[in-house]
C-alpha cells in the first residue's frame, strides 16, 4: 500500500519564483526513500511541505502531497496537529539544537505519547524506557532525568530517534539525520535506523546530500536539483547505472574514505546550464 | 548546595552592607544642617542644645560616633527616632511588611501583564494584535510611574470610584492580626473579606508600580521569545502535534524568560526605591512614607536605619534573583 | 544648508508637535507676568474650589487662588529647573564620558566603574537621600539631578566617543599634530554635538517630573512659590471635592513630558544618520 504520493508538487516564493517544479514521488509502506540532491536543490522543502512546515514566504502552487490515500495540501493546523507526532514525525537534522534546553529528556520523551496515545505519566514513561533501549542507549533510567546538554551528540539523536519513533507512525522524515555528527557515530546511527524502521515497518522518507549515506539504507532514490527530480528508480539500478549526468557527476563529487577530498569533481558547468535551461523552460510553459 | 550557595552569596554581601553604613553615616555628618535645631523650641539657651547633642552622642569623634553606632546596630539597636521619639528598629519593623506586600504584589501585577503582554504580541505576529501590544507597551514605557499613580487614582478612585485610594486597610476594619504581613495572614486564616480589601487598597498604588515594568518586560520578553521560536527544538515540537498555544507557554517561554528575569531583578531594585513616591501619594503606612517623612524631617538616625533596611533588601533581591537563574537554566545548575 | 535641515526637521511630525507642545509652555513661562489673569499668590477666601468661570477660567483652588495662574508661573519652575538642571547634567556627564572615551586606561575604567555602580540605585530613591543631605529647596533639586543623571550622559557620550575617536579624520588630525586636547574640542565635540542635544531635550523631560515628584513630596520649593508638584500635592487633598485641581496641573506637566520626549524622539530619528 501507498503511505506518501507526492504528485506534480510545485512551489514558489511570494515574488514568483519557483522553488519546486512537478516533483512527484511515491513510497510504499515499509520504503525507503532517498531523496538526494546538493544544498538549497529543494529537498529539504519537499520534507517541509509533507510536514506542513513551509517557511512563510513559500506557498505551494501546484500537485497534491497524499497521505495514505489522503491529500494534505490545503489541511488546516488542527488537522495537522492530529497527524503530526502520531502519524508523521520527523528525525531533525541537528541534535544539539533540536532538543529543547531546559526541560529534561523524559518530558520531551512522553509529551508527544501522552498527547497522541493518552498514555499516563507512568506509561509514557515505561515506554520511554523501552524505546531508549531500542536505540541501544545504556541506563535509560538515568538519561531520561538528564538534560540535553549532558548528553553527547550522538546520545542526543539516539533520543531523537526515539522520539520519533515514540507513536508508531507509518512515515518518518529524515531530514540528514546524520550529518552534524562525527563520522563514527553516523554509521552507528544509519544501521540503527535501518534496523528499527525494518523491525517497526515504517516508511521513511531520506534526505541527504550523501550518496554514500543512500547506497547503506535506502531502496529506492530521486535525484533533485533546482527544484526538479532529475532521476528516480531503485538505489542498485540508479548506481549501476545513473541515467543523468548531473548524478554521475554526483557519485564523482561524493567523498569516500579511499579517495582524498581534493580529488572530488564538481558538477561540470555543462550540466548545471542544462538542468537550469530545463527549469526556465518548465516556469516559462507555467501560468503563474 | 542551595544552602551553601545562599550563605557564601550573604557573606559576600556584607562588606556591601558595611561599606553603605559607614558611607550612610559619614555623608549624614558631613552634610550642613544641625538636626538637634529642628528638635528645639526656639530659644533654648546653649546649654540645652549641649545636653541634647550629648543624649544623641553627637558631641563626639565622628569614628566614635560610628563605633558606638554600629556596635548598638550590630545587636539591632539603631538608635531612636528623633522626630518620631521610638527606637528606629520597631518603627521600621512595623512598616517594613506593608512595602513588601505591596512590592511584590506589584512585581507579580508586573511579570503577569508582561507575560502576557508578550505571549499574545508572539502569538498574532505580523498582525493586529502584535501592533496593539506594541503601541500599549510603548505608552506605558513613556509615561512615568508619578503622572500613572496619579492618573490612575483619578479615573478608578475619583471620576468612576471603583477603588480606595489612600491607606492600607478601611479605618473601620481592624483585623486583630498578629503580624504585619496583613495580606498573608489575611489569606492563611481564610478571612476573604479582610482579604479583599486589602487587595482593593493595594491594587492602585501596585499598578502604578507594575505598568511601566510590565512594559519593559513585555518588550524584553516578546523579542527574546520571537527568537526562541526560530529555534529547531520549537519546530520539532511543532512536529510532534503541540498547539501554537502550548509550545508558547511550555517550550520557548522559559528558555526566553532569562533576559526578562534579568530585566526584572534590576527594575524590582527600582521598584522598591518607586514604593518611596507611590506610597507617600496613595497615602500607604509603608516605609517608603516613613523615609520621606523622616528626609522632611532631617531625623538622621531614622533616615540611616531606613537606608541600610533598603540596602539589605537589595542583597536580598539580588541574591533571590541568582537563585531564580539556577532554577531556569539547568546548564548553570550543573556547573 | 541650517535652513534647508530645519525645513527637514519640522517635517518630521514628532519633532513638530514636540516642538510646538514645548514651545507654547516656553511662551507661557516667559510672559508668565502678561498672559496671567490674575496673581497666582492672591487669596480670595470666599472663592474657593471654584470651577472654571469666565472670571477664573479653570477656576480656584482651596485658597481660592487662580488656578491658571498658578499653572503659568508653574511652567516657570519647570522649564528653569529643566533647563539649568538640564544642561548641568548633560555638562558634567559629557566632560566625564569624553574624558573617559578619549583618554582610555585608568580614568575611563574609573568612570565606567562609576557610572555602573550610580546606575544601579533607584532614582528616586536617591534623590531623596540627596535632599535629605542637602536640605530642601530648588537648588537641592537641581543638584540631585545632576548628581544622579549624569550617568546617562557619560555612558552614550563615552561609546560615541570611543567611535568616534577611530574615524579617519581624527587620525588625520592625530598625524597633522593636533593636540589631545584640540582633538577633543575641535574634532570630536562637533561630531557628538546631536546626540547631545538628543539627550539633552530627553534629560528635560526626566528633570521636569523629577522637580514635579520633589515638589509634589514636599522636598522642593516653599508652598508659596506656584509648583505643578505643590498643586498636585494640594490637588489631592480636595480629589474628591474638585478632581479638576489635580487633573490640571497633571495635564500640564505630562503635555510637557511627553512633547519633550516627543521632541527628543523626533530628533534622535531625524539626527541619527547625521552621526552615522
Amino acid at each position: 500500500m501507498t503511505v506518501l504520493d507526492i504528485a506534480g508538487l510545485s512551489a514558489a516564493l511570494h515574488g514568483g519564483r519557483p522553488v519546486l517544479r512537478d516533483v512527484s514521488l511515491v513510497i510504499g509502506e515499509g520504503e525507503v526513500h532517498g531523496l538526494v540532491g546538493m544544498s538549497g536543490a529543494g529537498k529539504s522543502m519537499v520534507a517541509r511541505a509533507v510536514l506542513g512546515i513551509l517557511p512563510a514566504a513559500v506557498r505551494l502552487t501546484a500537485g497534491a502531497i497524499r497521505f495514505q490515500g489522503r491529500d494534505l495540501v490545503g489541511l488546516d493546523e488542527r488537522g495537522y496537529r492530529r497527524l503530526l507526532g502520531r502519524d508523521i514525525a520527523l528525525i531533525p537534522q541537528d541534535p544539539l539544537s533540536a532538543l529543547n534546553p531546559s526541560r529534561r529528556i523524559e518530558a520531551q520523551m512522553t509529551d508527544v505519547m501522552r498527547l497522541h496515545l493518552g498514555l499516563s505519566a507512568r506509561a509514557a514513561r515505561d515506554r520511554a524506557l523501552v524505546l531508549l533501549n531500542e536505540v541501544r542507549i545504556r541506563d535509560p533510567e538515568a538519561v531520561l532525568r538528564r538534560y540535553p546538554h549532558e548528553l553527547s551528540g550522538g546520545m542526543r539523536q539516539r533520543v531523537l530517534i526515539a522520539i520519533s519513533f515514540a507513536c508508531e507512525p507509518r512515515l518518518i522524515i529524515a531530514d540528514e539525520p546524520t550529518t552534524a555528527l562525527d563520522v563514527t557515530v553516523q554509521q552507528q546511527i544509519l544501521v540503527m535506523i535501518r534496523g528499527l524502521q525494518r523491525r517497526h515497518g515504517t516508511a521513511i522518507l531520506f534526505v541527504t546530500h550523501d550518496l554514500g549515506v543512500v547506497a547503506k539504507v535506502c531502496g529506492r532514490m530521486s535525484v533533485m536539483h533546482e527544484g526538479m527530480v532529475l532521476e528516480q528508480g531503485a538505489v542498485a539500478d540508479i548506481m549501476a547505472a545513473p541515467g543523468h549526468a548531473f548524478t554521475r557527476a554526483l557519485f564523482a563529487a561524493t567523498p569516500r574514505y579511499d579517495r582524498p577530498v581534493e580529488a572530488l569533481a564538481p558538477v561540470p558547468a555543462a550540466v548545471l546550464a542544462d538542468i537550469a535551461a530545463a527549469a526556465q523552460a518548465f516556469d516559462a510553459g507555467r501560468p503563474c | 548546595m542551595i544552602v551553601r550557595q545562599v550563605l557564601s552569596r550573604l557573606l559576600q554581601a556584607l562588606p556591601t552592607l558595611v561599606g553603605v553604613a559607614v558611607l550612610v553615616f559619614v555623608l549624614v555628618r558631613v552634610v550642613p544642617g544641625d538636626p538637634i535645631a529642628m528638635m528645639i523650641a526656639p530659644g533654648a539657651s546653649p546649654d540645652d542644645i549641649a545636653r541634647l547633642r550629648g543624649l544623641y552622642g553627637l558631641d563626639r569623634s565622628i569614628p566614635e560616633q560610628f563605633a558606638i553606632w554600629a556596635g548598638r546596630a550590630l545587636a539591632g539597636d539603631f538608635g531612636t527616632s528623633i522626630s518620631l521619639r521610638q527606637s528606629v528598629m520597631s518603627l521600621v519593623l512595623a512598616r517594613l511588611p506593608s512595602t513588601l506586600e505591596l512590592a511584590v504584589f506589584a512585581t507579580v501585577i508586573a511579570i503577569a501583564l508582561g507575560t502576557a503582554l508578550a505571549v499574545f504580541g508572539v502569538r498574532h505576529r505580523g498582525r493586529l494584535g502584535e501592533a496593539a501590544t506594541d503601541a500599549a507597551t510603548g505608552f506605558a514605557l513613556s509615561v512615568p510611574d508619578f503622572i500613572w499613580a496619579l492618573l490612575l487614582m483619578l479615573v478608578f478612585g475619583v471620576l468612576a470610584p471603583l477603588l480606595p485610594i489612600s491607606g492600607r486597610l478601611d479605618p473601620s476594619v481592624d483585623p486583630g492580626f498578629v503580624t504585619r504581613f496583613y495580606l498573608v495572614e489575611a489569606l492563611l486564616r481564610g478571612r476573604v473579606a479582610v482579604a479583599g480589601d486589602l487587595v482593593a487598597h493595594l491594587l492602585l498604588p501596585a499598578l502604578a508600580l507594575a505598568l511601566p515594568l510590565a512594559a519593559m518586560i513585555g518588550r524584553v520578553l516578546k523579542s527574546s521569545l520571537a527568537e526562541e521560536m526560530l529555534q529547531d527544538y520549537v519546530m520539532l515540537a511543532r512536529v510532534k502535534g503541540f498547539s501554537r498555544w502550548r509550545i508558547i507557554l511550555g517550550e520557548a517561554l522559559r528558555n526566553a524568560a532569562i533576559p526578562a528575569v534579568s530585566l526584572t531583578g534590576v527594575q524590582f531594585t527600582f521598584l522598591v526605591g518607586g514604593t518611596v513616591l507611590i506610597e507617600k501619594i496613595f497615602s500607604f503606612p509603608g516605609i517608603g512614607n516613613l523615609a520621606i517623612d523622616a528626609v522632611i524631617n532631617r531625623d538622621l538616625p531614622l533616615i540611616q536605619g531606613l537606608i541600610l533596611v533598603f540596602a539589605l533588601m537589595f542583597i536580598v533581591i539580588n541574591l533571590g534573583l541568582d537563585l531564580v537563574y539556577a532554577a531556569l537554566n539547568p546548564r548553570l545548575r550543573h556547573g | 544648508m541650517v535652513r534647508a535641515g530645519m525645513f527637514r526637521l519640522l517635517a518630521n511630525w514628532r519633532v513638530a508637535l514636540g516642538g510646538f507642545v514645548v514651545l507654547v509652555f516656553v511662551v507661557a513661562a516667559l510672559g508668565a507676568g502678561w498672559f496671567s489673569p490674575a496673581d497666582p499668590l492672591e487669596q480670595d477666601l470666599m472663592l474657593q474650589l471654584e470651577a472654571p468661570s469666565a472670571q477664573h477660567l479653570l477656576g480656584t483652588d482651596s485658597l481660592g487662588r487662580d488656578i491658571l495662574s498658578r499653572l503659568i508661573h508653574g511652567a516657570r519652575v519647570a522649564l528653569a529647573v529643566a533647563l539649568v538642571a538640564g544642561i548641568l547634567t548633560a555638562l558634567l556627564g559629557t566632560a566625564l564620558g569624553l574624558a573617559a572615551g578619549y583618554l582610555g586606561g585608568w580614568p575611563d575604567m574609573l568612570i565606567s566603574r562609576a557610572v555602573d555602580i550610580w546606575s544601579s540605585f533607584p532614582p528616586v530613591l536617591l534623590s531623596v537621600i540627596l535632599v535629605a543631605l542637602l536640605g530642601t529647596g530648588l537648588h537641592s533639586v537641581i543638584v540631585a539631578i545632576v548628581v544622579i543623571d549624569w550617568t546617562r550622559f557619560a555612558r552614550v557620550m563615552r561609546a560615541e566617543t570611543l567611535k568616534q575617536r577611530h574615524m579617519d579624520y581624527v587620525d588625520a588630525a592625530v598625524v597633522g599634530g593636533l593636540k589631545p586636547g584640540a582633538i577633543l574640542l575641535r574634532e570630536i565635540l562637533p561630531n557628538v554635538l546631536p546626540l547631545f542635544v538628543v539627550l539633552l531635550t530627553l534629560e528635560m523631560g526626566i528633570a521636569v517630573i523629577v522637580e514635579a515628584i520633589l515638589s509634589f513630596v514636599g522636598l522642593s520649593l516653599s508652598s508659596d512659590v506656584p509648583t505643578w508638584g505643590g498643586m498636585i500635592a494640594e490637588g489631592r487633598q480636595v480629589i474628591y471635592q474638585a478632581p479638576w485641581i489635580i487633573a490640571l496641573p497633571m495635564a500640564a506637566l505630562l503635555a510637557l513630558v511627553l512633547g519633550l520626549n516627543l521632541l527628543g524622539d523626533g530628533l534622535k530619528a531625524e539626527l541619527d544618520p547625521v552621526l552615522r
